[in-house]
């Protein structure tokens, strides 16, 4: 197996997943990349720890009902998981749907959706549509509780058209009233009284209460519609099996998932008067989305065996976002063998990172690309993976300084050692620049002796620094 | 628009959670109030009357000598249309100017912009505490976050000086510009290079400064000791951001408000004099808001989350007194039993922006609204 086989698979894990150790890469490679892809495809996870095993390992005290806990379970997920694509993809579904908590004001509810994503996020599109229609923190979040048989609340109808599926361009004002008439009679049970919880944000003295979705058919319009030119009485299932037959939804999503996987596209605002960055792959990704009858796992399949992805000139081209980079060197680090009450800290650099889970800046989601990136946000950046690589006790750092001993005799060079380190931080690969500059900052040291074994500090200490510093790199802040 | 001088700042102080408005300045002679506050009122007698009607909490002590000084302008009656009480919707609401749409922008970030279009100050904003919160975002107008002006900046857990300075020289050769890098790596090497420079100037603000004012020992004390820090060292920053949590007092609030309240009044009173042994009182403004005030009727051991609030300009070139108007007890003119608000935050922002900082603020609180007269132009 060649390195140059490694790197490749490294940079599957970066973009599948949330990157991975150089242990677990020597597994990967030995199967080969396309094998790799297809277990990334098909997750199936033995030892999934339930969410109430998780919890009681960092007890937030709120019933999961505050603003935090579903994203330190989620996270904790990330960085632990056997089936990464999976949460990557509940990531990518929670950037494109994006829901937040300033308007729902309920974890548990917010919490519930990613799992949903998580269970649907790589099967049908049209069942996840369906499911996310019915979805009570999309429901909140949207108003369609307020989407009444005689009077309509199009905001649901709206953004299932604009953000969710299609894009602008692609109905009309007319369209998105019917569409919004087939939604009526969807709405969460008790209705009133969860809006007012919500509303008043009165979680005292009761705390909140479960929510779950309720069709009305006594409010719901079976009235004839006419949508993108089908006529009929439709309800919600019809007109998402109509939006799923559209080339602009094919088109939609797989625009997104060329942004999300392989490179960053501009804000979905700018589609309609943008090309796409590469129209070749996104007819590719439109005719696997067709052809296998809006299966998201046929999609995915054909992007991580297509050319545009695995091509050299695609790695290390995107910004990590504030996620992505905290899951990643949670990885590295294998801080978490279990759960432990330190994710809240660990969600919360996220947080200082611009990037809070479930509470998105608005429904268009994030931001993504050099969007990440201010001053503020890289300092943080900078210091949390600097921190975190830099403390030895951390057992992934510790096997990785071992490793770097193991695999020298006697004193190895500047070149060497930075060479060992990259590898053992993922099989990374840093430009000319970046290498020099760790070459030097190696050479402060002089050559690591390693004659006295791997017990001797002085040396220890040295390769740390070395590690420390490639999580300083701009290539570290990339994937 | 006038013309200011490039030494006016404002400094932002966000009371995060809630302040009780109508335990803070308190209608001491209305017998509603203590109808409604069983057991969270303030006895009468303990008030710090401001005249017949009105009087602070007496654990705002320090601000009855400002309310004195003619320092210190209370704007009652703060608030915003539909009035949301989930604390993140609401503080958005004030972070973006914005009630009526979910917005990315916020005002403080577009001030600063304004303030120095061209970015030539990396740290014409600064935010005090980590992560920025939305009213100083702004595409690409950089904002420090400084979570200790001791240590700020990067890498700071590497204690070894000399250990220090070889890795931020790496950093810096990797984060320098170089030609012919893609547009990430522009874009990394620009936040990169703007960081270290930050840092830099920022460090050397608590060398350079001395003062007799003996701070609290408590995170918002501390926290203006820094501001005032970064304000003696004349780096050029014209807005400051702080915040102090948590105000958010459902239950146990007559001890936890108590708290709360001496420990900002203090240090704000303790940052007032620190400028003007500094001479320089007559630089900056300071305003005290939080997200919502909270229920009129007590819960029986606090209250819970409200909607019309009030807020505070501070400093020598405020003109104190009372603006906005303080909001009816009686029943029906209450809001679903808040206090009805009776004046938009933005015209509390744009008196703020047009004549403290001579900014057009319309562009920037997303409207024209009627100024205050608590600063003259």
């Amino acid at each position: 197996m060649g390195n140059s086989d490694v790197e490749l698979i490294a940079h599957l894990m970066r973009r599948a997943g949330f990157g991975a150790t150089r242990d677990q890469l020597d597994f990967y490679a030995a199967q080969g990349y396309e094998a790799t892809a297809e277990e990334l495809l098909n997750p199936v996870d033995e030892r999934r720890m339930g969410d109430d095993l998780i919890r009681r390992f960092h007890p937030e005290l709120s019933g999961m009902m505050g603003p935090n806990a579903s994203g330190e379970n989620w996270l904790f997920r990330m960085a632990t998981t056997t089936t990464p694509l999976q949460e990557k993809m509940s990531l990518f579904w929670h950037g494109i749907f994006a829901t937040g908590y300033p308007k729902v004001i309920h974890g548990k509810a917010l919490s519930d959706q990613i799992r949903m994503f998580r269970r649907h996020g790589m099967g049908s599109f049209r069942t996840l549509l369906v499911e996310l229609s019915k979805d009570p923190a999309m429901i909140i979040w949207l108003d369609n509780q307020d989407n009444h048989k005689g009077a309509i609340n199009e905001n649901y109808g709206r953004e299932l058209l604009e953000l969710f599926s299609m894009g602008v361009g692609n109905y009309t004002e007319q369209d998105i009233k019917e569409c919004a008439r087939s939604f009526t009679g969807w709405t969460i049970a008790n209705r009133e009284y969860m809006e007012l919880r919500s509303q008043r944000d009165s979680d005292w003295p009761y705390g909140r209460i479960a929510w779950h979705f309720e069709y009305h058919p006594e409010d719901h319009d079976d009235g004839e519609k006419e949508f993108l030119g089908q006529r009929g009485c439709f309800n919600g299932e019809d007109v998402i099996d109509i939006i799923c037959q559209q080339q602009a939804t094919a088109r939609f999503i797989s625009r997104h998932m060329y942004s999300f996987f392989v490179a960053n596209e501009p804000p979905v605002p700018e589609w309609p008067d943008t090309p796409p960055l590469d129209e070749q792959a996104i007819q590719q990704l439109s005719q696997a989305y067709l052809d296998s009858g809006y299966d998201i796992t046929a999609m995915l399949r054909v992007l991580f065996n297509a050319d545009f992805f695995k091509s050299r000139s695609s790695w290390y081209t995107k910004v990590k976002s504030p996620v992505e980079l905290v899951a990643g060197v949670l990885r590295l680090t294998g801080e978490f063998d279990r759960p432990r009450r330190e994710i809240l800290d660990r969600q919360l650099q996220a947080v200082y990172m611009g990037q809070f889970l479930n509470n998105p800046p608005s429904v268009e989601g994030w931001h993504e690309g050099t969007d990440w990136l201010d001053t503020g946000s890289l300092v943080e950046r900078v210091n949390f993976a600097t921190q975190q690589m830099g403390d030895a006790n951390k057992p992934g750092v510790q096997a990785m300084i071992s490793n770097v001993a193991a695999n020298a005799v006697g004193p190895i060079s500047p070149e060497r050692l930075v060479g060992e380190c990259l590898d053992q931080m993922g099989a990374m690969s840093v430009s000319e620049d970046s290498r020099r500059v760790l070459i030097d900052f190696a050479s402060m040291g002089g050559d690591v002796a390693l004659g006295a074994g791997n017990s001797d500090e002085q040396s220890r200490r040295q390769i740390g620094a070395v590690l420390q510093m490639v999580a300083s790199t701009q290539e570290f802040q990339r994937s | 628009m006038t013309s200011v001088n490039k030494d006016r700042s404002l400094v932002v102080i966000e009371l995060v959670g809630g302040n009780d408005a109508l335990n803070t300045v308190i209608p001491y002679n209305n017998g509603l109030y203590y109808n409604f506050r069983p057991t969270i009122g303030i006895p009468q007698e303990e008030v710090l009357a401001l005249d017949q009607e009105l009087g602070l909490n007496p654990n705002l002590a320090p601000f009855k000598t400002l309310w004195n000084q003619g320092r210190l302008a209370i704007i009652n009656g703060i608030g915003y249309d539909n009035p949301n009480r989930s604390h993140f919707r609401s503080r958005d609401v004030w972070y973006t100017a914005e009630p009526e749409k979910i917005s990315a922008e916020g005002w403080l970030g577009s001030v600063i912009r304004d303030l120095d279009p061209a970015g030539e100050n990396v740290l014409t904003g600064v935010n005090f505490g980590r992560g920025l919160p939305r009213a100083l975002v702004c595409k690409g107008v950089p904002v420090a976050s400084v979570g200790n002006l001791e240590t700020y900046g990067l890498m700071p857990d590497l204690q070894d000086e000399m250990t220090r300075r070889i890795a931020l020289d790496a950093f810096s050769r990797m984060y320098g510009p170089t030609p012919g890098k893609d547009a990430v790596a522009q874009v990394l090497g620009q936040a990169g290079t703007d960081a270290l420079k930050g840092a830099d100037i920022l460090r050397t603000a608590p060398q350079l400064y001395s003062s007799d004012v003996e701070y609290a020992d408590n995170p918002i004390a501390q926290t203006l000791k820094n501001v005032a820090q970064v304000m003696c060292a004349g780096l050029g920053t014209r807005v400051y951001y702080a915040r102090h949590a948590s105000f958010d007092t459902h239950s146990n609030e007559l001890l936890a408000h108590a708290k709360l309240w001496q420990d900002v009044s203090t240090a704000i009173s303790d940052f007032t004099a620190d400028l003007t042994e500094h001479g320089l009182e007559k630089d900056a403004v300071i305003l005290v808001f939080s997200e919502f005030g909270r229920r009129i009727q007590d819960n029986g051991a606090g209250c819970d989350h409200g909607s019309g609030g009030v807020a505070f300009v501070i400093g020598e070139p405020v003109n104190g007194g009372f603006y906005g108007e303080f909001p009816s007890l009686r029943e029906e003119d209450q809001l679903d039993g808040d206090l009805h608000f009776n004046n938009d935050f933005r015209s509390t922002y744009s008196t703020i922006l047009n004549k403290w900082l001579g900014l057009d603020p319309d562009p920037i609180v997303n409207g024209q609204f009627e100024q205050f007269d608590f600063i003259s132009s």
